[in-house]
Parts: C-alpha cells; sequence; structure tokens
C-alpha cells in the first residue's frame, strides 16, 4: 500500500473562488490537492479524483457553467469520467457537470430569485455511493448552501427515472431554491459523477459549524486512493 | 454574414425573471399579460452562403448557445 495522499485535482476556472477551500478540506481529510488552470488538457498523471469548485467561471456568462464545459480541463475530466474517475462538482462545479452533459438536467435560478446563502440540512437519500458511503440513509447533513441559480430541473419523466434508480443522492430537507423533488445532490448512472449544490468544503470543521461535509470529501479522497491502487 | 439569435425559455418553463419584470412593469401601472425574458446574440459568421451559415449556427446553439432542456431558439440571418 501507498503511504503518499491521493492526488485530487481541482480544476481552477477563472471567477472559480471556492478552489482554494476545496483545496485545504480536501488536504485536511487526507488528500493532496492539485490545483489544475482550466486550459489545461491534461490532468496530472497521478490524479486519482477530480473535483469541479465553486464559484462563477467565466463571470456566469451566457448560462452558469456553460462556457467552462467547453474549456480544454473540461475535456480531460469527461476522459476521466469516462474511464470511471471519480468526479465531483460543487455549486458552480454541479452546473458545469450538467452544462457538460455529464449529469443530466440543468439548474435554473432560485425561483424566489434571490441569492441564498445559509446552512441547510440535507438528507441523504443513497448511502450506496462511492460518494456517501462514510454517511447512512436517511442521515440528515448540515451544509451551507451559496448560490443564486440552484434549482435543479429536469422534466418529469428524467426525474421518477432518477429517483428509482437512486441517482437522486441528497435533498434539501426544506424548500430551498425551488429545485425539483427539492433535490440538493444528483448522481450520474454509472455512479463516478457527482453534484451537488451544498459545499462540503466550507463544512470540514466544527468551528465553522459543521463538519458534515468532511463526509462527502473524505469518501471522495477513499475512492482517489483506490483508484491510484487499482492502477499501479 | 450576420446572424441574430434569439433564445427564448421553453413554454411550460417557470422563467423567475420574467415574473419579475412582470410584476415592476404592474406596479409602473401597466396592464400586462405575461413577460417572458429571453436572450438576443448578435453573431457575424464567415460562411460560404446562407445554407453553411445557418448549419453553423445550428452547430452553435447545440453546443452553447443554448440548452435544449430549457430553451429554445429561433435563427435570424441578414438578408435570409
Amino acid at each position: 500500500m501507498s503511504s503518499r495522499a491521493p492526488v485530487v485535482a481541482v480544476v481552477v476556472f477563472p471567477g472559480s473562488n471556492d478552489d482554494r477551500d476545496a483545496a485545504w478540506a480536501l488536504a485536511a481529510v487526507g488528500a493532496e490537492p492539485a490545483l489544475v488552470w482550466h486550459d489545461e488538457s491534461e490532468l496530472p498523471e497521478e490524479t486519482g479524483a477530480v473535483l469541479l469548485p465553486g464559484g462563477f467561471s467565466y463571470g456566469d456568462y451566457l448560462r452558469c457553467g456553460s462556457m467552462a464545459s467547453v474549456a480544454p480541463a473540461m475535456d480531460a475530466v469527461r476522459r476521466f469520467a469516462a474511464q470511471g474517475g471519480p468526479v465531483l462538482g460543487v455549486c458552480n462545479g454541479f452546473q458545469i457537470l450538467c452544462e457538460s452533459r455529464l449529469l443530466p438536467g440543468v439548474l435554473r435560478p432560485n425561483h424566489q430569485l434571490e441569492f441564498v446563502c445559509k446552512d441547510v440540512p440535507v438528507r441523504v437519500e443513497n448511502a450506496d455511493t462511492v460518494f456517501t458511503r462514510r454517511c447512512v440513509l436517511g442521515q440528515e447533513l448540515i451544509l451551507p448552501v451559496k448560490h443564486g441559480e440552484g434549482a435543479w430541473f429536469a422534466d418529469e419523466g428524467t426525474f421518477v427515472g432518477l429517483a428509482a434508480r437512486g441517482q437522486i443522492v441528497l435533498r434539501y430537507s426544506e424548500d430551498v431554491n425551488g429545485s425539483l423533488g427539492n433535490v440538493a445532490g444528483m448522481l450520474n448512472e454509472r455512479g463516478n459523477v457527482m453534484g451537488l449544490m451544498p459545499h462540503p468544503e466550507h463544512a470540514v470543521d466544527p468551528l465553522l459549524g459543521s463538519a458534515d461535509g468532511g463526509l462527502l470529501l473524505a469518501a471522495l479522497v477513499d475512492a482517489a486512493s483506490e483508484r491510484v491502487l487499482t492502477a499501479a | 454574414m450576420k446572424a441574430t439569435v434569439l433564445v427564448r425559455p421553453k413554454d411550460g418553463i417557470l422563467d423567475p425573471q420574467g415574473e419579475a419584470v412582470e410584476g415592476s412593469l404592474r406596479k409602473l401601472g401597466f396592464t400586462v399579460e405575461q413577460v417572458r425574458v429571453g436572450r438576443l446574440i448578435d453573431v457575424e459568421v464567415a460562411a460560404s452562403g446562407t445554407d453553411d451559415a445557418r448549419r453553423q449556427l445550428e452547430r452553435m446553439c447545440a453546443e452553447l448557445l443554448t440548452n435544449p432542456l430549457i430553451e429554445s431558439y429561433e435563427i435570424r440571418l441578414e438578408g435570409a
């Protein structure tokens, strides 16, 4: 077994602003974070997982996440995901994954047309995933949200199918932004790409009000570690 | 060739921005039934002709300019 911390690539877009918090939090749960600039066409060779951080990539021009979805680094992330690599998108990262069609649906303006910034309870709807395996089914996590466009939307048929397949991993316990079915976090069908609007990287220390985010990030690091071991 | 892409929230898609504008217009005393807010994108594209330009714009809409889940679009070519 390697003693080296697994590398988690954090992609930095112009306008990302949670990249350094994410790197700090990942290091706190045992990863070696590697910041990757958006116009890089390759991820570091030893990458075991990818995190797309929050922020306002490309100024949220056109639609949130749309410009980032065609950045060179996202081609590398697509290849990584296609090989089964674990990818977690937080907030703007979730928007980017939806715009990249790596996750279903789209994030729309909050129905109340207000930016929401508060700690919210989020329920674990599926604990049998790479990202939530340190949680238990039905567990309520306290995680901060801070977004203006976090209302997840898809057509009814898509939504029903996703729920049936257990892809709706996290739901808000209360209505936060008008998200369909109170969706807070979503998994792809293969189970290696997840996006969520709440910020686990801002909740890894009780001093910050909650350490629940550490459960999700540590699971990502577990996955990165397993991937590196499998490849070795 | 000059083109304009009109992007609209699809029918049936909730448009909170449009609703807010509608409310403000009512406050100003206007009688409005409904307001929907979309986007207008002017593009000058290098093309061999109208058909080529339209093909390119269709691809632009599919790959970046619009999200088909929530938006519809209309392409207008200058002189076409």
